[in-house]
């Protein structure tokens, strides 16, 4: 917040002495050089990858599948290997952060035992690193009571595991801010807690859902550390068609081709980075696009 | 499964052997236009584990299954026919601007010895610890990793025991990544297949290998007759329940003999002599 | 917050009064399927917590096994680690220094550098200024990390890393880049929370200090620093901590030679890298080499969880000296 000056703090520095004003400016030389060191690395980030992957942006790239030769190499597959992974994984971890925000929120008091025991969980969750998750799967889900594979099922379970703690803050956090006049009114006119729940605070609380949601869907996208333990097959050549399938997603592909030797295959990974980058620059829009549109006066 | 899912040939297979497999595949798609075909990569180790576990229909390989594999298919009631598809040998690699040409087995084994034992840190740090005079200075291995068939070959070679080897090295699966880093690196040395060795000629020099009878270069001819000492061939373990539940396997298998000569350039591996090819005709005629 | 009215959960949920003017089976059934909706409702709110004993469990299990199969001694006195090799070496020491390593140099990188653009958006920055820099370290926080280890490899690593490191030789693949990469995912989650903290100091702190003849510099230096100071010292503990996990971005740019070595010029192995290393592999899963996976992840875990427990607690005890 930008503190709002009582007196203007020019006329007092004025009077600062000389010693005290290069230290001033030293300071704020070494906040510009940390701004700058954001930005530059950003753009720096952004061109180089630009500029390295542009040539290879062409329908033949996102049409075509993997190859080991550069020149067919293609991302559809892994395209259509994301969309197939992380759909699927938005929408479970979804569900079952609406519920769980339904029930903190609306179900238990504010400070009770049970209320801070799911916190902790939560909280423990976010802070696990992606990789142990990748270790779950690994011993749960792929293997284990579960035994389904390495499959697009096995991806979107682990992959909604891991977002579900963001998905859960952020839906709590929409419904929080349907304010309690909402629930009053309608309780006042003879509704149950659940008609209330269902038909009044849940879609007051759709927008910052919805925004929370995809930025979860959009963090799921670019993950790759769990997905390495789960055996993304290294050339899948076919686009999935059940959760029983073998599948690779965009980043393990960018990840593939990153480790090639040859300097064509780091032109694909660059362009792949591109789609990807493309997409969740997408998906991010949309969640501002609806954030602002749903400014509701209460 | 779906119906075309049962036609789905499974193949699981080293770094080095894909880009094999893979060649096969691109001219293989119009016969098997059916299939469906994925492809993993693992260590040769792990792909017989999931072989075995009747994960996979057909395991390639950069060395022959070995003794405790076998017993664990035999357990798991999995049959299998071992064909050989082609020729490989495993090439030791340096930085181009390192002027070193040839190689004594003597001094790799000095270079890639453990200091005691049969695994552990190594004794040379330097490439004068190993090559006496050699000013190239400090000694950066590169190689490939403990479950993969390349490591087994190329120990066998160098110290005569599959999995005698220092330990601090970078260890990699991936082939690319010993590549770029001897690209990278003046005092870097590396091994893997022959094949990465042709096709990345301009990162990475090949170097000939002295077995006590002279300097040979890694060449067709040098790998089908025998004299380059690193030569081995390169496997395919074919499931005999996956043939007979499904053809378009047996079909793939043929085509690929019937094609051997192309593929085999394609993908830079040296080809089967006429001898191997009729061997082979012979083994996946009797599935 | 939910309102009072509904605060007080009971078994038959707080009905409308005016559910009691329905006829009585319409009530009886409204009263069963508000029941039901709410066992629902906690069973799938469960899923949490079900999940953080299914990551525990996963591990515990392999871990204690793999502990019947190699001594403690071995595990934490040796700084030889080649567990994949026959003999193995299973000393975990090369791995802790790795991820040591790779963390000291991403916090030097995040830490003051998010901690000054934290200063700057806070005191120093117009709101023209704030519109542009906040989109970009929104940006930069949501980049992928498989796309920070891909920038690395091909520019950190040749033209940064290799360029400014003065003692000795820095390889094709090393630390150095990993760590200044790592650095730079972490610097906006720093700024982030540091801004937090720093946003909620009360007004009259600050702007006493400026009545007092203060420059901008001093106030951040001394007031805000200060008071702020528990809520900063939070969010560079979770900012670490994610560091400390970090992946992808070491597997591509750090290599996977795990040798006992402080000089980030050299190749190293973190915690997490060897942990991605062994899962591409594929290890028979019957076997020690295999178990050594969930042995790391599990100190892993209790390192990430540990470093967790503290900045919750350090946030605990920074929210009650204003409340």
């Amino acid at each position: 917040m930008t503190v709002h000056m009582v007196s203007d703090p020019t006329t007092l520095a004025s009077t600062v002495s000389g010693g005290r004003k290069s230290r001033d400016v030293i300071f704020l030389i070494g906040l510009w050089v940390a701004m700058l060191l954001c930005t530059a690395t950003l753009l720096t980030l952004l061109v180089d990858t630009f500029v390295t992957g542009r040539s290879k942006l062409t329908w033949a790239f996102l049409s075509g599948h993997p190859d080991p030769f550069p020149e067919d190499a293609g991302i559809q597959s892994a395209i259509l290997g994301s969309l197939w992974v992380v759909i699927p994984s938005g929408l479970g971890a979804l569900f079952v952060a609406i519920c769980t925000a339904i029930y903190l929120e609306e179900y238990t008091r504010t400070d009770s035992r049970i209320q801070k025991f799911i916190n902790l969980n939560i909280q423990t969750l976010a802070g696990v690193p992606s990789v142990v998750f990748g270790i779950l799967g690994l011993a749960f889900v792929a293997r284990g009571p579960l035994s389904w594979g390495f499959t697009v099922g096995t991806a979107a379970m682990v992959l909604g595991m891991m977002i579900l703690p963001v998905m859960i803050v952020a839906a709590r956090e929409a419904i929080r801010a349907v304010p309690s006049s909402l629930r009053e009114g309608s309780m006042a006119l003879g509704a149950t807690k659940w008609q209330t729940i269902r038909r009044q605070v849940v879609p007051a609380a759709v927008p910052g859902i919805a925004t929370g949601s995809i930025l979860g869907v959009s963090r799921a996208l670019g993950e790759s550390a769990p997905l390495i333990m789960l055996g993304a097959l290294a050339y899948v050549t076919f686009n999935p068609s059940g959760f029983g399938d073998y599948y690779t997603v965009i980043p393990l592909m960018i990840f593939k081709y990153a480790t090639e030797a040859q300097t064509e295959f780091q032109v694909s990974a660059a362009a792949a980075i591109i789609v990807l980058l493309v997409m969740m620059f997408a998906l991010n829009f949309l969640a501002i696009v609806i954030r602002d549109r749903s400014r509701k006066a209460w | 499964m779906a119906e075309d899912q049962q036609e789905a040939v499974r193949l699981r297979q080293e770094q080095d052997v894909f880009r094999h497999s893979h060649g096969w595949l691109e001219h293989g798609a119009t016969t098997s236009g059916k299939a469906t075909v994925s492809i993993g990569i693992s260590g040769t180790g792990g792909g017989f584990e999931k072989f075995c576990k009747n994960e996979t229909d057909i395991s390639n390989a950069s060395r022959a299954i070995n003794a405790t594999e076998a017993v664990n298919c035999a357990k798991a009631g999995v049959t299998y026919t071992e064909i050989i598809v082609a020729n490989d040998g495993l090439a030791v690699v340096v930085n181009p601007k390192n002027s070193l040409t040839c190689i004594k087995m003597t001094e790799l084994k000095a270079m890639w010895a453990p200091g005691t034992g049969t695994s552990g840190p190594g004794k040379a740090t330097q490439w004068s610890d190993a090559i006496p005079g050699n000013t190239t200075g400090a000694l950066k291995l590169y190689g490939a990793g403990s479950d993969s068939g390349t490591f087994d070959s190329f120990n066998t070679f160098v110290h005569g025991r599959s999995t005698t080897s220092r330990t601090d090295y970078q260890a990699t699966e991936n082939d690319n990544v010993t590549v770029k880093g001897v690209a990278a690196e003046l005092g870097a040395i590396g091994y893997y297949g022959l094949s990465y060795a042709e096709e990345n000629a301009k990162l990475n020099k090949a170097l000939q290998i002295d077995n006590g009878k002279g300097c040979v270069a890694p060449k067709i001819s040098t790998v089908q007759d025998g004299t380059y000492a690193m030569a081995r061939p390169l496997y395919i373990y074919v499931k005999k329940a996956a043939v007979a539940k499904s053809p378009v396997i047996r079909e793939f298998v043929k085509f690929y003999l019937d094609n051997a000569d192309i593929i085999a350039a394609d993908a830079l591996f040296v080809p089967l002599t006429k001898v191997q090819v009729n061997t082979a005709r012979g083994a996946v005629n009797a599935i | 917050m939910a309102s009072t009215f509904t605060t007080e959960p009971t078994e038959s949920g707080p009905l409308s009064p005016l559910v009691d003017l329905l006829p009585s089976g319409q009530k009886r059934r409204q009263q069963t399927y508000e029941r039901i909706i709410r066992v629902v409702l906690t069973m799938v709110a469960s899923v949490a917590v079900v999940i953080t004993l299914g990551v525990v469990a996963s591990l515990v299990q392999p871990t204690y096994q793999f502990f019947q199969e190699v001594p403690f001694g071995d595990f934490f006195g040796s700084t030889k680690w080649y567990p994949l090799f026959d003999p193995p070496g299973f000393g975990v020491w090369p791995l802790v220094v790795g991820t040591f390593m790779v963390m000291v140099i991403a916090t030097l990188v995040a830490v003051p550098g998010g901690l000054a653009t934290a200063f700057f958006l806070n005191q120093y920055a117009s709101d023209r200024t704030r519109r542009y820099l906040k989109p970009i370290l929104e940006i930069l926080a949501g980049i992928p990390t498989v796309v920070f280890g891909f920038f690395a490899v091909t520019f950190v690593s040749p033209n940064v890393a290799q360029k400014i490191w003065p003692v000795g030789e820095v390889g094709f693949y090393n630390a150095l880049s990993a760590g200044l990469v790592v650095g730079i995912m972490i610097l906006p989650m720093m700024t982030t929370l540091a801004e937090d903290a720093m946003a909620s100091i009360p007004r009259s702190l600050v702007e006493g200090a400026y009545a007092l003849g203060a420059t901008r510099r001093e106030v951040c230096t001394t007031v805000i620093f200060q008071a702020a100071l528990s809520g900063i010292i939070a969010g560079a503990v979770i900012a670490i901590s994610r560091a400390i996990g970090e992946t992808t971005i070491v597997l591509l740019a750090s290599g996977s030679n795990a040798e006992f070595t402080f000089n980030p010029g050299q190749a190293m192995q973190t915690l997490a890298s060897f942990i991605g290393f062994a899962g591409i592999g594929d290890q028979p899963t019957d076997s020690t080499g295999y178990r050594t996976i969930f042995a790391v992840g599990s100190l892993l875990f209790i390192v990430t969880f540990v470093l967790n427990m503290v900045s919750i607690r350090i946030v605990r005890k920074f929210r009650e000296v204003y409340e």
